[in-house]
């Protein structure tokens, strides 16, 4: 195995620019479909992790339920099930509009999609438990100044929550990151199916698995670095996360 | 559901579950078990108060728990039989199937999640256990396997069951080179008799029933073995 670090200078195939180039653009793809994913996320994510937290027994049921589906299917099965099956159960119109849109559409819309509601069902767990850690005096506190339930969630839980939930987050933007290289099963070319194309035209293997594991790192730190500047900023004081063990990834 | 072939489902749950599940389960209970090992091992390195080992530890989690999956299990694939080669002192690099380079990439790559879990465990056993270990004139690893780890053990079941649940949804991700997992299988027949709904359909039915089984036991258990202090 000889290594040969000039070929990320060289030409790739398609003629876009160099396989270097190439790979960038990639982590472009990855970025942009998980930032998308994200908002999905933590708007559906925040509401059902909020209303798990209510006393409505049929509310808190649906929250269960929902969370459940989405945990307990692995995550290439739903991005296959949004990819083939999804457009089948809409009106065959809207179906065929799906199946028809141009190359890079095609696989980014499902892709974003699965994420998004993969992700919501991690962001809405951390939020319920961010709501559960407070302590319960504060929910108190609302009821006897007279806010209602609403407001009490408005102005006193989620202010709160919202910021000490700020860590474990994080985690899971960088997960939505590493999760959306599972879109190049249906044909999305990010930041790993990319490497993976480089290495089918050029056969140098390492450096192409190398480079997008390094392309990988700088995200992270750059991800981290970033989030860290922004929990300084609106970190409550006297309240630090609540760093517990999950498993996951 | 009009037109939903119920039959090639019936027709090929032989191969989906003889091949495909056995598949699946197989990687999944030796890369836990393996994972679990190599993963203790990983915390005990990273507890260690010697820096240059905890710092060598952290850094293999860290790379490990940085870079997607999908990709991880392209580079085994393709290093497996290099390194294989290099143990057995080959000349050239060894055939490996796709279920042994699957192992490793699983052993490795969870072993890293393991690591952590087990690191936790370990933390959470008062110090005095460790102290009265010595005390009595145990040496490390004897305080390890006879004070620390079977209390770090039982602490962490429910996160180590988990962690083993998210394990066997991840080993779907095989797919990418082509394995015969039961996502595999199911691919393989929806593509061959091009009845993707009913394949893919039915295979997030499976998983779904499995998993949600498997996390509603856990979630008992875990309520059982508590230790109330």
């Amino acid at each position: 195995m000889k290594l040969d670090w000039s070929i990320l200078l060289q030409q790739e195939p398609g003629g876009t620019g160099t396989y270097l180039q190439y790979l960038v653009v990639g982590l472009g793809w990855t970025l942009v479909t998980a930032l998308a994913a994200w908002v999905i996320a933590l708007v559906i994510g925040a509401i059902v992790g909020t209303l798990r937290t209510t006393t409505m027994p049929w509310v808190v049921r649906l929250g269960n339920a929902y969370v459940e589906i989405f945990r307990n299917i692995p995550l290439i099965v739903q991005m296959f099930l949004w990819f083939f099956v999804f457009p089948e159960l809409l009106p065959t119109q809207w179906g065929d509009a799906i199946k028809q849109m141009p190359p890079p559409w095609s696989s980014y819309i499902p892709a974003v999609l699965c994420l998004g509601f993969f992700t919501s069902v991690r962001v809405a767990e951390q939020v319920r438990a961010g709501i559960n850690s407070l302590p319960r005096g504060q929910r108190f506190a609302g009821t006897a100044m007279g806010l209602t339930q609403g407001q009490t969630y408005r102005y006193v839980i989620l202010p709160q929550a919202f910021r000490i939930i700020l860590p474990p987050l994080t985690s899971e933007f960088m997960n939505v990151i590493k999760n959306s290289s599972v879109a190049l099963t249906i044909g999305l070319l990010e930041l790993t199916g990319r490497a993976r194309a480089m290495q089918e035209f050029s056969f140098h293997v390492f450096e192409a698995f190398a480079a997008a594991t390094v392309i990988y790192l700088l995200t992270n730190l750059v991800v981290v670095l970033f989030m860290r500047w922004v929990e300084s900023r609106v970190r409550v004081p006297g309240l630090i996360a609540a760093a517990g063990v999950q498993a996951g990834h | 559901m009009a037109g939903y072939d119920w039959d090639v489902i019936e027709r090929s749950l032989p191969y989906l579950f003889r091949e495909g599940m056995t598949f699946s389960v197989t990687l999944t209970l030796l890369a836990m078990s393996g994972g679990i090992i190599f993963g203790t091992l990983l915390a005990m390195m990273r507890l260690a108060p010697f820096r240059i080992v905890s710092m060598v530890a952290g850094g293999y989690v860290n790379l490990m728990r940085s870079i997607p999956l999908v990709l991880v299990i392209f580079w085994f694939f393709f290093l497996v039989p290099y390194i294989g080669a290099w143990i057995l002192r080959e000349p050239n690099p060894i055939k490996v199937g796709a279920f042994y380079s699957a192992l490793v990439t699983f052993t490795m790559f969870e072993a890293a999640y393991y690591c952590e879990i087990m690191r936790a465990g370990i933390q959470s056993v008062a110090r005095g256990q460790v102290w009265s270990g010595y005390a009595l004139g145990l040496n490390y690893w004897q305080t390890m396997g006879y004070i620390v780890l079977p209390q770090a053990f039982r602490n962490m079941i429910p996160v180590l069951l988990t962690q083993t649940i998210v394990l066997f949804q991840d080993t779907s991700l095989v797919y990418v080179i082509s394995a015969t997992d039961f996502l595999g299988a199911a691919s393989k027949i929806a593509n061959r008799d091009y009845r993707l709904v009913e394949m893919y359909t039915f295979a997030a039915a499976v998983y779904f029933v499995i998993c949600f089984t498997l996390s509603f036991l856990v979630k008992r258990l875990q309520a059982k073995v508590a230790v109330i202090r």
